[in-house]
């Protein structure tokens, strides 16, 4: 499903990203885990299509290239963002926001829109799945939300979309046990042989609710080990000190 | 995908064409015989001239004011036509069918479609092309129950007790210069009565558009509320695309009575210049609401996209107590366009409550300022104000400017005033793209938000348009 080849990025002239290569396949669940400053959000955002960064190598998506496609091509193909720190639309009521997304992804894919009842049924169904309570719905995008609350939300939004890749870019963090437990589920829940999850952590604490088929350590803009479900929990005792 | 190029074109000025209409004109120029020429064409009563006259000589002893921020080049008052008509509209046609195709053509091009309007959205249309009022629409509806809505011009002739009383009530003749200019030289405009205790049933609305080259622009709107009464006034603006620049110096007076409320919105989408800043409209309006009855109500919602130059404060005098004004603004300007607009609330009743929440957004060069004047009396005890201004910052060439006057002269009244200024946020963009929206779509959405509180005050109706013009306003200004 999506295939890095000798990725570098830089942000001005600082090198972030130096040579990283990975491969995921459809089914299959990997973790990112690495001191902090190794580029895992780094590794997100290329991903994603953010600007501001200088990028080389190759990021290829279901066979194609997309280092010329634009970020909101490359979520309407499939690639899903979960931000660390999602951000405040005041204004902007989230079923709104939800709804736009929905549809705007939707379309693109030859889907017919939802009308707002549909929506309403739909996203009332996905927010009781996850336990989530529905009030937070109707409030302006991510404003006064608590951090528990924000994260929740972008596990609905992955949910509603049905991304075939979803990077999770440490969602766990600064989570109390019950969220952590709702973005566990969320995963688990969505997990099927078409889609694939990217799970950027510090912490073993998230891969003890998903189990991931790989982890990888990124340090200095390279995965520099690779091992299944076992690594996490060594590196929760050993460090990255030692590797 | 649409290329930059593309969005460039397409967001020209949408409105840009004229119509070739034979107009008649008064000779150039701004003298006694101009002002007897245009009420002599109207057919106004003598006390109407003179009236005008007093202003006329008014004005000679007054200057422009210059404390505004935009500057503009000095205006020659003695270069300007200050009358034109339709030609075909000087035999006053009894129904539609009779109207210059012509002119019909231009209301379709608008989007007003007169026949379809009737039938479908139940709005009365007092449609003003250039100057005179050609078709005024439900007439008979609103006559059954009492209420007046027609070209001012007719009132002048037909109600001349209620222009009498109320004319200048509010604007005086010895007021500002432009609110003076516009007194002696008005052309046409509307003229709303609404009789006590009836709440009018449909929303009253007009529609303003300049035509001819050199023509200055001078409506003159009357609403009057009595007793018990409600009524909502749309206001919508588009003009054709154009080089001059052309002044519009329009006075709306309104005057609720005892328990009346007034609101009163407007879409202003005047010709704002090209991308280099040639030409555009200058909006120099002056409107005005009294509040003169006890519990009373006045609101003003505008949304000024256009114009080179907008230069408005809708205003409210609280005179009776009990008495509520409110103030939602959305102003945005982009390339070079500027804005120094605002509102003032006078307290002088008792009790009197007044809100301002205004939305300015700043995009290319613009320059944006909100200023506003919130005066409590002595003698006008237990008042309070909300203010709320926030600026949106598109682009690092523009600038958005806060200018609030506050006086508070007794100590039973509070204000409140909050102010705020953000930039549109490269991160809320690759959120709202990482979400699947393209830029154009994610700036709407953001800016939506920043305004929804003034949009959610508009009608239905209006509110769509608006929208569609904030999305208009802004296509291509980031990216």
């Amino acid at each position: 499903m999506l295939k890095i080849n000798g990725l570098k990025a830089s942000i001005n002239d600082k090198s972030i990203l130096n040579g990283l290569d990975l491969e995921i396949k459809a089914g299959e669940v990997h973790a990112i885990m690495g001191p902090n400053g190794s580029g895992k959000s780094t590794l997100a955002n290329v991903l994603s299509g953010k600007s501001g960064y200088e990028v080389s190598g190759d990021i290829a998506f279901d066979g194609e290239n997309l280092n010329d496609v634009p970020i909101e091509e490359r979520a309407q193909k499939g690639i899903f963002l979960a931000f660390q720190y999602p951000l405040e639309i005041p204004g902007v009521n989230t079923n709104n926001f939800l709804k736009t997304s929905l549809n705007t992804i939707r379309k693109s894919r030859g889907q017919k829109e939802l009308d707002t009842l549909t929506f309403l049924k739909l996203v009332k169904e996905k927010s009781s799945e996850l336990g989530i309570d529905e009030k937070f719905l109707s409030r302006q995008l991510n404003v006064g939300f608590s951090g528990g609350e924000k994260k929740k939300n972008e596990i609905l939004q992955m949910k509603l979309l049905e991304p075939k890749l979803s990077i999770l870019d440490e969602t766990d963090s600064g989570l109390d046990i019950d969220a952590l437990r709702i973005v566990a589920d969320g995963v688990n829940s969505s997990k099927s042989e078409d889609n694939a999850f990217l799970i950027i952590t510090h912490y073993q604490r998230l891969l003890d609710y998903i189990k991931p088929d790989f982890v990888h350590v990124l340090s200095k803009g390279k995965i520099i080990k690779t091992g299944n479900s076992d690594l996490g929990v060594q590196l929760e005792k050993s460090g990255y000190a030692n590797l | 995908m649409k290329t930059q190029k593309d969005i460039d074109t397409n967001q020209e000025y949408k409105y840009g064409f004229t119509t070739d209409i034979e107009s008649i004109k008064s000779p150039k120029g701004l003298n006694e015989s101009t002002i007897k020429f245009i009420s002599n064409i109207k057919k106004e009563p003598k006390w109407m001239l003179e009236w005008r006259l007093k202003a006329f000589n008014r004005l000679k002893t007054l200057k422009e004011p210059n404390w505004q921020k935009p500057k503009y080049p000095k205006i020659n008052y003695q270069d300007l036509y200050y009358y034109s008509a339709p030609k075909s509209a000087s035999d006053k046609p009894k129904s539609l069918d009779e109207v210059d195709p012509k002119l019909i053509e231009t209301y379709k091009k608008l989007g007003i479609p007169l026949h379809e309007q009737k039938l479908l959205s139940g709005v009365a249309v007092d449609a003003v092309f250039d100057s005179v009022s050609v078709a005024t629409t439900f007439k008979e509806e609103l006559t059954k129950k009492g209420i007046i809505f027609c070209p001012i011009s007719e009132a002048i002739i037909k109600h001349p007790d209620l222009v009498k009383k109320y004319l200048g009530s509010v604007i005086p003749l010895n007021d500002h210069y432009f609110a003076t200019l516009n007194s002696a030289v008005f052309t046409d405009g509307s003229f709303v009565y609404i009789p006590p205790n009836v709440r009018c049933p449909m929303e009253l609305s007009t529609y303003f558009r300049i035509n001819d080259p050199e023509t200055g622009q001078f409506e003159r709107t009357l609403i009057i509320a009595d007793k018990g009464s409600y009524v909502s006034y749309l206001e919508g603006c588009t003009a054709p695309m154009r080089d001059e620049n052309q002044l519009h110096a329009a006075n709306v007076e309104l005057i609720a009575l005892d328990d009346a409320e007034i609101k009163y919105s407007t879409v202003q989408n005047w010709y704002p210049g090209d991308k280099n800043g040639v030409g555009g409209i200058y909006n120099f309006v002056t409107k005005r609401g009294a509040c003169r009855g006890k519990n009373s109500k006045i609101s003003w919602t505008q949304v000024e996209t256009g114009s080179a130059i907008t230069w408005k404060y809708p205003s409210c005098i609280l005179q009776g107590d009990n008495s509520v004004g409110e103030f939602y603004s959305i102003a945005i300007t982009n390339n070079h366009q500027k804005a120094d607009t605002g509102t003032k609330m006078i307290h002088l009743g008792k009790n009197t409550k007044s809100k301002i929440i205004s939305k300015g957004i700043s995009a290319g060069r613009a320059d944006n300022t909100y200023r506003g004047l919130v005066d409590i009396n002595s003698k006008a005890l237990n008042s309070r104000n909300y203010t709320q201004c926030d600026s949106l910052l598109m682009g690092n060439k523009c600038g958005a400017h806060t200018v609030p006057y506050i006086r508070n002269k007794n100590s039973s009244s509070t204000i409140e005033h909050e102010a705020t200024t953000t930039k549109i946020n490269e991160e809320q963009l690759f959120y709202c793209n990482q979400r699947g929206l393209n830029q154009e779509e994610a700036v709407s959405l953001i800016v939506n938000g920043f305004c929804k509180e003034v949009l959610q005050q508009l009608p239905m109706e209006f509110a769509v348009e608006a929208q569609k013009l904030v999305e208009i306003s802004l296509e291509g200004s980031v990216g």
